[in-house]
């Protein structure tokens, strides 16, 4: 292994451990609203540190390119559809979770 | 790398068979559409890391097309299937 490999294995790690505390998040949350936020960390960080570990072992820059493009992507839904769940949530009276 | 690629994926396969139990609980339809969204961008991961681990680069194409239903399917949700008796806001 190289060093880039090394990089490359902790970011991957460090990536799945956010998909972990996703999941994690997502089952013992109390309401949609703090899933949503246990969710975004996932979509959000989870596949940028995946991406970012991919890229560095891609055999080209039109790998790199197509790997940003789709975690843009996601970003980008990601954070539409948070926002669409937790206005439509509101909209249709689902209460914010108290202690 | 190739034995990482491969555990990895399979980490986040078994992340996904866990949010499972989101989806059959609910309770709200929101809450599973939620579980359903993290499977979206889950498979995009594990897409990504097959196609390096076999070189097959189609695969990355397919993750691409994940990610781009992922969204659609959200916002039909919410605009389309969520039904909405509780309130009059919104009207459609």
């Amino acid at each position: 292994m190289i060093p880039s490999d090394y990089l490359s294995a902790a970011l991957l790690i460090a990536g799945a451990v956010f998909f972990l505390a996703g999941t994690v998040g997502l089952l013992r949350f109390p309401d949609v609203y703090t899933r949503l936020h246990a969710l975004t960390k996932a979509d959000n960080v989870g596949l940028g540190l995946v991406v970012a570990g991919l890229a560095l072992q891609a055999e080209s820059w039109a790998v790199v390119g197509k790997l940003l493009l789709i975690w843009l992507l996601v970003l980008l839904a990601g954070a539409s559809v948070a926002h669409l769940v937790a206005v439509a949530a509101r909209q249709r009276g689902i209460k914010l979770w108290k202690r | 790398m190739q034995a990482l690629y491969l555990a990895l994926a399979l980490f986040l396969l078994l992340n996904l068979a866990a949010g499972m139990w989101r989806v059959l609980r609910g309770p709200t339809a929101a809450d599973r559409m939620l579980a359903a969204q993290l499977f979206g961008t889950t498979a995009v991961a594990v897409l990504l890391l097959l196609a390096q681990a076999t070189g097959n680069a189609a695969l990355r194409d397919v993750a691409l097309l994940f990610a781009l239903l992922a969204a659609v399917t959200a916002v039909a949700f919410v605009r389309r299937a969520w039904p909405d008796q509780a309130s009059d806001h919104d009207p459609k």
